[in-house]
């Protein structure tokens, strides 16, 4: 059998047994839990994250767009052009030839607008996968980051305007408003909180902020498909009854940057799988 | 009422730049122009929604701690806009209640405007026997009215709780629900029946 059709049999067995014990007293949650852990302890040894690493290894060698360009021939992710080691752990980051922060999947799309000549209007009408699609700078993400598995994260906090996007991001984090009244905060702010039994991870923390690189960019066990930070940002904020930000803006660079310097230091295992 | 409450909200957050530290490059203010540049309107979420009001902005610059004598004007303001029952009564139908409470639906781009939304109430709290599936941002409802009492004065906090939350707590983390719009009069009179009725589930199993 191949890859995708094993992992989606683990999915379905998993949605099956969560649903069987929606209706057991509230310590069968932890059950759910546990069995979903089974099942990724599964998915892992056979990751259907490598597929789309694969895919993004081509895209990165091919020559494509109206430029006919390779990325791995022009695009510098911060560690010299066409290095993808480690450069997934050092982002986001200061990138002196735009003179401006960036996060990875921001400086992929940059190179793809800047060296290959797409279109960054085109890159940004749909920029999420879907069940029939994957956008490419997806790809491009997946592979990126597993050319940093087993590297510690050490999102740069040298530069001044990478300390400025840290400090906006964490006052992003904090900004409530909408008609909830909703901020990160609200549901990211403190240990062992749940929404329904989704565990929510408290992100202000060294370890908690961990939980928003661990498994990123993921395989979504709910609908499955490959997602990156910026729908996980882009659908927090959804639940927070926010307008929606712009894909690959300065308000992510800077939340991610937060997030992701409030982590360093830990080991990062490549990306993974999600509920 | 509305502008009483508006112009000691002003006053509000002029007393307390008087006496809040502003930090060295201000940040927050520098987030909030950011956002008003990055974001843009989706469906029923406009780019209003990134202007704070009153107590959003005390409680964000306080990091949900605000001076006491600030949050008691503030939440007074609160109170005198709850609207109460318009006859009097504030018990529904508590199986309704039950209903509105599972609905997570609500006031996100993707959902209609003016469609009747939920309260989305598991997404944080315990409250009847049979569902297990609760979330923990706030505190467990389950037996709310046999352990504090069915009395008028419980209907009406349970009441003031769901239309406005911050009438009582100021930077509460649960969502203004009559205040906001999100829920109508009837909804919250069934929500109040499920916590308060005898019989509902939540008193009786
Ligand atoms: C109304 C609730 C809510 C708000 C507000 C919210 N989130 Fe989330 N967040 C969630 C839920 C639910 C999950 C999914 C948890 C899961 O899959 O188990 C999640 C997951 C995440 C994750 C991934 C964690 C992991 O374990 O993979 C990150 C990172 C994150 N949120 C960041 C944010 C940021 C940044 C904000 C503010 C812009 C935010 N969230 C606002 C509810 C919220
Ligand atoms: C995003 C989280 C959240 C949601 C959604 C939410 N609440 Fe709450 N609720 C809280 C928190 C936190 C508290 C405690 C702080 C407070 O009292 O304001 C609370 C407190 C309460 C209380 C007072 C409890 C006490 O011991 O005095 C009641 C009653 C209540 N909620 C009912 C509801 C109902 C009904 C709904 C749905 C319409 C709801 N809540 C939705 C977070 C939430």
């Amino acid at each position: 059998m191949s890859r995708p059709a094993r992992s989606i049999m683990a999915l379905t067995a998993l949605a099956l047994a969560a649903g069987v014990h929606g209706q057991q007293p509230p310590a069968a949650k932890d059950r759910v839990t546990a069995d979903f852990e089974k099942f990724r302890a599964v998915l892992e040894e056979d990751n259907p994250a490598e597929l789309f690493e694969a895919k993004g290894e081509e895209l990165w060698k091919a020559k494509r767009g109206p430029k006919k360009a390779s990325l791995a021939e022009t695009c510098d992710l911060g560690m010299g052009v066409g290095v993808v080691k480690g450069a997934y752990v050092r982002t986001p980051r200061y990138y002196p030839d735009v003179d401006r922060v960036m996060d990875i999947e921001r400086r992929i799309v940059h190179c793809m607008v800047t060296y290959q000549g797409f279109s960054e209007k085109e890159l940004a009408k749909k920029p999420f996968s879907s069940l029939d699609r994957t956008p490419d700078p997806v790809s491009l993400v997946t592979y990126v980051a597993g050319g940093s598995r087993g590297m510690k994260i050490a999102v740069p906090q040298k530069h001044p305007k990478e300390r400025e996007a840290y400090a906006i991001g964490a006052e992003i984090f904090a900004v409530r408003a909408g008609p909830w009244d909703f901020s990160c905060t609200t549901c990211h702010g403190e240990d062992g909180k749940r929404i329904r039994t989704q565990n929510l991870p408290n992100l202000a923390t060294h370890d908690g902020s961990l939980k928003a690189y661990q498994g990123w960019p993921g395989y979504r066990m709910t609908g499955g498909v490959m997602h990156t930070l910026q729908w996980r940002m882009n659908d927090c904020f959804r639940q927070q009854r926010f307008p929606e930000p712009g894909y690959v803006s300065d308000s992510i660079t800077a939340l991610l940057a937060y997030l992701g310097a409030t982590a360093n230091g830990h080991v990062y295992k490549g990306p993974g799988i999600k509920r | 009422m509305k502008s009483n409450a508006i112009l000691s909200a002003a006053a509000a957050i002029l007393a307390a730049s008087a006496f809040l530290p502003v930090h060295a490059g201000d940040y927050r203010s520098e987030a909030l122009a950011m956002m008003k540049r990055d974001f843009h309107p989706r469906g029923i979420a406009g780019i209003d929604r990134l202007d704070q009001d009153a107590v959003q902005a005390i409680c964000n610059r306080t990091s949900d701690k605000p001076p006491e004598a600030l949050a008691k004007i503030l939440q007074r303001d609160q109170m005198d806009a709850i609207r109460w029952p318009s006859d009097g009564k504030y018990l529904g139908n508590s199986a309704a209640g039950e209903k509105i409470a599972q609905r997570g639906k609500g006031m996100t781009w993707k959902d209609k405007a003016g469609a009747p939304g939920g309260g989305g109430c598991y997404n944080c709290h315990q409250i009847g026997p049979k569902e297990t599936s609760f979330g923990t941002l706030g505190p467990s409802l389950y037996q709310f009215g046999k352990i504090r009492g069915y009395g008028i004065e419980n209907q009406k906090y349970v009441w003031g709780k769901i239309w406005n939350s911050k009438a009582t707590n100021l930077c509460s983390n649960m969502p203004r629900f009559g205040h906001s719009g999100s829920l109508t009069e009837a909804q919250i009179r069934d929500l109040t029946a499920l916590l308060l009725d005898p019989k509902s589930p939540v008193n009786s199993q």
